[in-house]
């Protein structure tokens, strides 16, 4: 798999999109435009409103979370994407072109070409074997067996899946399901990558491992993966960006640490309280300067790790403070063990800003 | 006489079209109906010659060949259905029994009939419904149609086939057919209806175009339910050939209509038994089939 710049890639913007569910969609879009709220939509014209208002940039080459409740629209945004639901208004732009006003033949191309999904429920083909499954795109596309077997034995073997080519799913356990699922994606070689609760149905220890195969595979290949959740925990594990999205509206974009030290509402504060902040937060985030005429602490902690491994390694030399430093190797200021406390206890409020 | 129990007339006795009304109204349509058919009854014949000389070749082929030859041809069709010994034992008995009663040439003459009904009615069955499956109103408009051709008992219909097509084997293959194929119909309809959606989700998220989803997904994965299908339309053929032979069709409903009007109670029952024999044999063999194509459900975890 060639590498692609990033300079050259685009991402997914997503501009004022709207979608109401219903026999007559197109009578409403301009009342819900102009305010009306979904509740009245729903109490009066019996329609129901999927998704209000969303823009949104979906950076190439990272992983962008989408997370929300149940009923939330989360699974409706992700389906827009790939133009499996079509919007009552808006567009989707990618490279450009907008999904949204694609002909039937130009989305079907684009889904072959550009788009891969992995889903909940795995949706393999029972009736074919692993191998056949993970071809499916290609033969799809119409690229011979002799060319597409090849491709689809290397993702076999890089979701760990040797050995079991032959097997149908219905032999497989979930877990090794979904690897199908995932390897039947990126056989596909599509620059994104949608994951509709893609790791939702597996059971927890399962789910870390497929979390961990995810992001491995993305430090080689850096597509652009829109992945749904409903679990704050994976979206905080898997996000360069998380968007946040209740009752068809988007309620905070940003990264997981914005998130969860700058909550911008009630009930995105709620949301994050039990989160696990240790995990959450990077170091350079409570780095202090240094005071003139300080000395450097002995110890050195890189800038970019969770406060968990930083709170580890300083236990661990017996150091009260530490030095923290980037990438490079460059300082950039001091860390003690009360500030790490204080992060890690403190439950977030909603920001002033 | 109604005793009225007080009531008027009119809310009594059903107020009936008059017995005048109701002749003319018969004479004129029977007669225009077979005006119709006098008018266009070379069309007719052409549209039907295929279909004689089909089940005419085929029967030839049947009644001729040595039993050997048949036996063997059943029980390697049975193998390649089943892949049972059972059946196969069972078929080589009930064959031989049939032949020891003399019964051999009409079973034959059946087989044929049997086969070539079962074909066309798939040949019609399955785009039938793969169309219903398609398209909610076409489901709409269909469902009706085939109530009716199911529960309207079939002497009725075999008397518009008759006036059409005549007496003979190609009137009779068409009641048959007419008669086997809503099973077809239905069951591929719900069989496609049936395939999780999920997986015609990914299907169209991978980009199949619908004559690929049709091919690849949906047809594949309803395969079980349209061989069940296919089961129901042999079996209903067998039974409805003993009504067909009302209007000319030979073999072994022949022979039990006979019985039936010379009380001749042992032919009877031989040739009817003779029926369940194949009816059985093609049964097990189809539902086997049916069974061995959803291998890929097999035994795992989950």
């Amino acid at each position: 798999m060639t590498e692609t710049t990033d300079i050259a890639r685009s991402g997914i913007q997503i501009r004022n999109l709207y979608k109401i569910f219903g026999p007559h969609p197109e009578r409403y879009i301009d009342a819900v435009k102009k305010g009306m709220t979904k509740e009245e939509l729903n109490d009066r014209h019996n329609h129901v409103l999927g998704l209000q208002n969303i823009s949104l940039d979906l950076e190439p080459g990272q992983i962008s979370v989408i997370m929300g409740l149940s009923g939330s629209g989360k699974s409706t945004l992700i389906r827009h994407i790939n133009g499996l639901i079509a919007p009552t208004a808006g567009e989707i732009l990618y490279e450009g072109q907008d999904v949204v006003s694609m002909s039937a033949e130009q989305l079907r191309e684009f889904r072959r070409t550009k788009t891969a999904m992995v889903f909940q429920k795995f949706a393999l083909l029972p009736h074919r074997t692993v191998l056949e499954n993970t071809c499916y795109g290609l033969d799809i596309r119409g690229v011979p067996r002799t060319e597409s077997e090849p491709i689809a034995r290397k993702w076999i073997d890089r979701v760990g899946l040797s050995g079991f080519e032959d097997n149908y799913p219905a032999q497989l356990s979930g877990g090794m399901q979904q690897r199908v699922g995932l390897a039947r994606a990126l056989a596909n070689d599509a620059d994104i990558l949608l994951m509709d609760e893609a790791f939702s149905a597996l059971d927890p220890l399962i789910r870390m491992d497929m979390q961990k195969v995810l992001l491995d595979l993305q430090d080689e290949l850096h597509k652009t993966i829109i992945f749904i959740t409903h679990d704050l925990d994976e979206a905080l594990r898997l996000g360069d960006s998380i968007a946040i999205l209740r009752d068809g509206a988007l309620e905070q974009v940003g990264s997981g640490q914005d998130i969860v030290l700058r909550p911008a509402n009630d009930y995105i504060a709620e949301f994050v309280r039990e989160v696990n902040r240790g995990r959450v937060i990077h170091a350079d985030r409570l780095a202090r300067p240094m005071a003139e005429g300080e000395t450097p602490p002995e110890l050195r902690v890189e800038g970019r790790k969770v406060l968990e491994l930083v709170a580890r390694e300083m236990t661990a030399a017996g150091a009260q403070s530490a030095q923290v430093v980037d990438r490079k190797g460059t300082p950039i200021g001091v860390i003690d063990t009360a500030a790490i406390m204080a992060a890690m206890v403190t439950p977030a409020t909603v920001s002033s800003s | 006489m109604a005793s009225c129990w007080g009531l008027p007339e009119l809310l009594c006795e059903f107020p009936s079209l008059s017995n005048g009304t109701l002749r003319g109204m018969r004479k004129s349509i029977d007669t225009g109906f077979r005006d119709l058919v006098r008018t266009y009854s070379d069309a007719i014949d052409a549209a039907t010659a295929p279909l004689q000389i089909f089940l005419n070749t085929l029967e030839d082929i049947f009644t001729e060949a040595p039993w050997v030859v048949i036996l063997l041809l059943l029980l390697a069709i049975v193998w390649a259905g089943s892949r049972k010994w059972q059946t196969m034992v069972g078929t080589t008995i009930a064959m031989g029994l049939i032949g020891v009663f003399g019964l051999w040439e009409d079973t034959m003459i059946t087989l044929a009939m049997v086969t070539v009904a079962t074909l066309v009615a798939i040949l019609i069955g399955l785009p039938l419904g793969i169309l219903m499956a398609r398209s909610d109103r076409f489901q709409a408009f269909l469902t009706p149609v085939l109530d009716v051709m199911q529960t309207l008992p079939s002497f009725v219909y075999l008397i518009p086939v008759v006036v059409i097509f005549g007496i003979g084997k190609v009137p009779g293959l068409i009641a048959v057919v007419i008669y086997a194929v809503p099973p077809m119909i239905r069951l591929t309809n719900l069989g496609i209806r049936l395939v999780d959606r999920e997986v015609i989700e990914a299907a169209d998220a991978f980009g199949a175009n619908p004559r690929q989803k049709l091919w690849g997904v949906q047809l594949p994965l309803s395969l079980p339910t349209i061989m069940t299908g296919v089961n129901q339309t042999i079996m209903m053929s067998l039974s409805m050939v003993v009504v067909a032979s009302m209007v000319g069709v030979g073999g072994l409903g022949k022979n039990v209509l006979q019985a039936i009007t010379n009380q001749y109670f042992t032919v009877g029952f031989l040739n009817g038994f003779a029926l369940v024999a194949i009816a059985i044999i093609f049964d097990r063999t189809s539902q086997a089939f049916g069974k061995r194509l959803q291998k890929h459900q097999g035994v795992g975890h989950d």
